[in-house]
């Protein structure tokens, strides 16, 4: 659906534009059809200038790009075609109602049944009722979604969601992620930028860390244990140094660490050692009390990364 | 030509609900429309009839040919009125300025750019949406005000003289040719001005300057310097429709959606 191969953008600044900025640097991904695709990356780290390339509002310097099918450059008029954007900030009309407002883009985007289209997705929204009021006068949320039935006013294969829940309230960004979900099981592509990491944990595939360049992409997943591997913590009633030693010993373990009562374990398959690791334990003396898993968020994957990325820079 | 009809009616649904640009629409030619009418009743009615023939008027000389079989007070009028056409195409300069200010800036304020760009419509397509919707209006409005104007001079009982004059081919390639070409450059200057700032108040304000070259024009006529007749307001409207031309190639320039995303304030 998404296929970009070296994808590059460098902006000329400066009244003579003698200054060149590199907003995204080597771009190469692939982005299935049905996935839910999230895109992270600290503020100004070319996020929405991808996302502008992608969807044929700005060139790029170099490298080529696929969407659905059509060549990025050569074809943008049928790229918008295919593609919904929900950009950064809703951008209404705010003065035209909320029908008004989609029956324009309904127009430009060609929709054969406008009037069917546009009520579908008022009502589908939730904003059947308010319909012919200003948009000036609606909530955040309700502009929100309103944004949200613009970009798929033309059914298109392939949505861009540009932070769709910044600076929403909680209610308006849940009423907006739950639309997303809903979108996902209908088996719709969508390329989402975000700074909510537990909103792309919850919505998307895979994951792509960014920072002018792609730092990782994999699925939140596997990048968790890619990066920490699988930890496991044994919570004993007190505490033999004598122990750790024992739990290291077993080849099956990548790594053990005594905290207080507690001996964290490193594992590549915790659902086969575990039972060894108590065994071992019980064996040894140690009253285990109870087991769990570690697991480390997305934000901890992704600030690792970034992290990481600009000492590498350094 | 449905993008362009979407655009035109889009800004049309947006633009008329602004105060400001209804106002200049209903005044400018309200105003530009009754003072000349106001100016013609005075002159006809209350002002005693200048004695002597035209030579005596005290009018220029170069100006005296316009008045061949007309007497002097009829030689005065149309020589006032001659000042009043070129505040007649005041019209399709200011009106099409405040709407193209409003309509672009406004867009801007509220970020309405970015989608509207992302939808299939060429770029060359949402120009002229947005000109034809700046300059549609301001022509109307212009060929209206000189109907009622037209149609005043009746009522007043204007004489047949005058009256032949105002209709003369001086006045008609005026109103119907320079005004849509002064229309076209008001809305390209004022995009051009628009894409530079951030407050439509300055834009209009900073755009009224192109009324500048109209009033260096007026100036010259009220000093004498300068006759408006038939052959000036063919150059005009060459030199018009020349400037015009170039401004659209700006305009195409200026309205390019990398331009407008990334170098628009």
């Amino acid at each position: 659906m998404i296929k970009t191969q070296g994808l590059t953008k460098v902006f000329k600044i400066g009244k003579k534009q003698e200054t060149e900025l590199l907003a995204v640097e080597d771009l190469s991904l692939e982005v299935d059809s049905g996935e839910v695709f999230g895109f992270l990356g600290p503020n100004g780290a070319g996020k929405t200038t991808t996302v502008r390339m992608l969807t044929g509002l700005i060139r790029p310097s170099s490298g080529t790009a696929q969407i659905a099918g059509f060549e990025l450059g050569r074809q943008d008029t049928q790229i918008r075609r295919s593609v919904g954007i929900l950009t950064e900030s809703p951008g209404m009309y705010e003065r035209l109602s909320a029908e008004k407002n989609l029956t324009i883009f309904a127009n430009l985007y060609d929709v054969p049944d406008v009037p069917g289209a546009v009520n579908k997705y008022l009502s589908m929204l939730g904003l059947w009722e308010r319909r012919y009021d200003a948009v000036g006068s609606f909530s955040k949320g309700m502009r929100q979604k309103l944004a949200v039935a613009r970009a798929l006013i033309h059914e298109p294969q392939i949505l861009f969601l540009d932070e769709p829940t910044t600076g929403l309230d909680p209610e308006a960004a849940k009423t907006v992620r739950d639309f997303i979900e809903e979108l996902k099981s209908e088996g719709r592509t969508i390329f989402m930028t975000t700074h909510n990491l537990a909103e792309a944990e919850r919505l998307c595939d895979r994951v792509a860390i960014f920072k002018q360049k792609l730092i990782t992409l994999d699925s939140p997943a596997n990048l968790r244990q890619e990066m920490f591997g699988r930890r496991v913590v044994f919570h004993l009633r007190e505490m033999n140094p004598l122990w750790a030693d024992l739990v290291a010993q077993l080849p099956e373990t990548d790594g053990v660490e005594s905290v207080d009562n507690k001996l964290i374990v490193t594992l590549q398959d915790p659902e086969s050692t575990n039972p060894l690791i108590i065994k071992t334990l019980v064996q040894a003396g140690a009253e285990i009390q109870f087991v769990g898993e570690i697991r480390h968020s997305l934000e901890q994957i992704y600030l690792e990364m970034v992290h990481s990325n600009e000492r590498g820079q350094a | 030509m449905k993008h362009i009809r979407t655009i035109i009616n889009k800004e049309w649904s947006e633009v008329f609900k602004n105060r400001m640009v209804i106002m200049t629409m209903a005044l400018l030619p309200l105003l530009f429309t009754a003072l000349p009418l106001l100016m013609l009743d005075l002159t006809t009615s209350s002002v005693p009839a200048i004695e002597g023939n035209v030579e005596a008027s005290g009018l220029p000389q170069g100006f005296l040919s316009a008045c061949e079989g007309m007497n002097a007070n009829e030689c005065t009028q149309i020589y006032v009125m001659n000042q009043f056409l070129l505040m007649f195409m005041m019209m399709p300069l200011i009106i099409p300025t405040t709407i193209a200010a409003y309509s672009i800036v406004g867009e801007k304020t509220t970020r309405s750019l970015e989608p509207l760009l992302a939808t299939p419509i060429t770029t060359r397509e949402l120009l002229a949406g947005k000109s034809l919707a700046a300059v549609i209006p301001g022509v109307l409005i212009t060929y209206a005000a000189f109907t009622v104007f037209l149609i005043g001079t009746f009522i007043l009982k204007i004489s047949p003289a005058v009256r032949g004059y105002l209709t003369s081919p001086v006045w008609i390639l005026g109103i119907l040719l320079l005004g849509p070409v002064l229309a076209v450059i008001a809305t390209m200057f004022s995009i051009f001005i628009s894409s530079k700032v951030s407050d439509p108040r300055v834009a209009e304000q900073v755009s009224s300057l192109v009324i500048l070259p109209l009033m260096l024009v007026l100036g010259f006529v009220l000093a004498g310097k300068l006759i408006i007749n038939g052959w000036f307001m063919l150059i005009a409207i060459l030199v018009c429709a020349l400037a015009a031309v170039a401004l659209l190639y700006l305009g195409t320039i200026i309205f390019d959606r990398e331009n407008i995303l990334t170098k628009w304030k």
